[in-house]
């Protein structure tokens, strides 16, 4: 395939530290100054990718790191974003302040959840986390604080240093920083032990065992990471949106963020920013064709796994 | 006391008794073998030893602690490390970062440290590399290290295996058919490996070994069992002229040769 070599060029072409470097520069620059240029529509498009690149990269820990297929990721970005929302609506607590309460909550609904189930192995573990994923959606729909079906409204705007941020621009901005924060946690992570030891769990549990490494601890790790990123990311998007309802977080949504994984191409940070990319963009671009369009956008994915079932980017090369 | 004793195990599965009342001990500093015919239960034996399987009664005391019924990666950490009899390297890595698996349960940092590379960090990242460069020097084939394990030649992979339990640091080394696979030349050097991972680096092993004529030059002590039970015990010599053995065992290596 023409298309697979080009690739495989470019990434070879990306080896040397220097040329990755010129690249994320670029990248970061137009990344900075592309609201400058465009118009409404294209800034929130564009938010929306970076903020579904925060959520693909943390199922990624999950899903691409440590190999476990979860369906209920969702459960975790609602943790966050219900955790800010009643705090800062209902309480009336500075929308900062919530971060850390919201943080520790998904990160304690990660642990509920895997705590028990990562005993499991790998199937039963997936049927799991689909109903945890709905137990948690249908709790918000029923609990007075969480504002039953209709949810929650009139969620505060947060200010940064007396600057009220309401604009596009605004969370533009916020989202993109925080998908480079996540890039980077994510880049660290996985050039360390621990990245190390998700790898080893992944392909071959009792040989992980046998040399030491925990296995439930290790994936415990990897859920636990995993739920934070979703709770930093709801906790922006309840004050992005200023309303949250249970059903922003239902198993449709869990399978999208999952499919930015898959598409782009599992444990790997460009093709996983490339798969949110794709997630969002696709069904914007071919807006014109109307109800067609997400057919196509099904057609689409099915051919890209077809020929490239490890993802559109491609598979790191190793010196034979 | 001996570094590993085994005492009155069993073991079964849905009724059927895979070990039985199974006693004998390892000294340490020796090399030690557990043979018997094929299906007499030594894989068994070392499952249950490294804690893959959890035996019904029984004592394991591995270096003055019970080390029974504990989980497998426990008991890595306790000293107690082995290879496996099919390997189960992991197989898309290079070959030092699977020698790395084995320092991990000897190091510490989580995930803070990773993400802010705090100095204590980059100490131990810098341990761990080292540490299995050395490892993977001993068994000769630091050249490799950044080779997919699983391009790397049947005897070359079997000694990653190695490499990355010796990175583990243990006391006890089992060896699950170290031979299986082997061909002549590459049997006498894993007799030399195999002593001097005992005399340079101090580490008692117990293995488990289908070649005779292996054993029989490594071992200093060899337990011999069938149908999970204990039949003979002592030095080369004294297992070779057992009449027991040599019905149990030897008979059924002539069947072998037939096939």
């Amino acid at each position: 395939m023409a298309g697979s070599s080009r690739l495989t060029s470019v990434s070879d072409w990306l080896r040397p530290q220097q040329n990755r470097m010129i690249v994320l520069l670029v990248l970061a620059g137009v990344a900075m100054l592309i609201p400058l240029v465009v118009n409404n529509y294209v800034l929130e498009v564009l938010t929306n990718a970076w903020f579904y690149t925060i959520l693909c990269l943390g199922l990624n820990i999950v899903v691409g790191y440590a190999g476990l297929l979860d369906l209920g990721y969702a459960a975790f970005f609602a943790v966050g974003a219900y955790t800010t929302g009643i705090l800062t609506s209902k309480f009336g607590v500075n929308f900062w302040l919530t971060i850390p309460v919201a943080v520790s909550c998904s990160m304690l609904a990660g642990l509920i959840i895997g705590g028990p189930t990562l005993r499991l192995r790998s199937d039963y573990l997936a049927i799991v986390t689909l109903g945890f994923g709905e137990i948690v959606r249908i709790i918000a729909r029923n609990l007075d604080i969480t504002g039953g079906a209709s949810g929650l409204i009139g969620i505060d705007r947060p200010s940064i240093f007396g600057l009220e941020l309401s604009r596009g621009i605004h969370f533009y901005y916020v989202f993109l920083l925080l998908a480079i924060l996540a890039c980077f946690v994510s880049y660290r992570l996985q050039n360390s032990r621990l990245g190390r030891a998700w790898q080893y769990v992944r392909e071959d549990e009792d040989a992980a065992e046998a040399m030491g490494i925990g296995r439930v601890a290790v994936k415990l790790y990897a859920y636990v990471i995993g739920a934070m990123f979703g709770g930093v990311a709801g906790c922006f998007f309840a004050v992005k949106m200023t309303a949250i309802s249970p059903e922003t977080f239902t198993f449709s949504q869990s399978v999208l963020i999952l499919l930015g994984v898959v598409l782009g191409g599992m444990g790997k940070i460009p093709g996983v920013i490339i798969g949110a990319f794709a997630l969002v963009l696709f069904p914007e671009v071919f807006r014109g064709l109307g109800s067609m369009r997400m057919l196509i956008f099904g057609i689409v994915m099915l051919v890209i796994m077809l020929y490239r079932p490890e993802g559109i980017w491609p598979q790191k090369q190793r010196e034979m | 006391m001996a570094l590993l004793e085994v005492a009155n195990l069993g073991l079964s599965f849905s009724g059927l008794q895979v070990i039985q009342k199974l006693s004998f001990a390892v000294e340490q500093g020796t090399i030690a073998s557990l043979i018997g015919p094929n299906g007499a239960g030594k894989t068994s034996v070392f499952n249950c030893l490294t804690g893959f399987y959890r035996p019904d009664s029984g004592r394991i005391d591995f270096n003055g602690h019970s080390v029974i019924r504990r989980k497998p990666h426990k008991i890595t950490r306790a000293g107690m490390a082995r290879t496996f009899q099919n390997l189960r390297l992991f197989k898309s890595m290079t070959v030092l970062e699977n020698v790395k698996s084995g320092m991990h349960c000897r190091t510490s940092t989580g995930a803070l440290g990773a993400v802010l590379q705090t100095g204590s960090q980059r100490r131990e990242e810098a341990l761990i590399t080292s540490v299995s460069e050395e490892c993977l020097a001993f068994v000769g084939l630091l050249e490799q290290k950044d080779r997919r394990a699983d391009t790397l030649a049947y005897g070359d992979q079997r000694r990653v295996e190695w490499a990355r339990a010796l990175a583990t640091k243990p006391k006890l080394l089992l060896l699950d058919e170290p031979a299986a696979g082997l061909n002549f030349d590459e049997k006498k050097e894993l007799i030399t490996l195999i002593l001097r991972i005992r005399d340079e680096l101090g580490i008692t092993i117990l293995l488990i070994e289908h070649d005779m004529g292996l054993v029989m030059k490594v071992s200093e002590m060899i337990t011999v069992i069938d149908y999970g039970a204990k039949i003979a015990e002592g030095t080369a010599e004294n297992v070779q002229n057992n009449p027991k053995v040599i019905e149990a065992y030897l008979g059924s290596e002539d069947g072998e040769d037939v096939l």
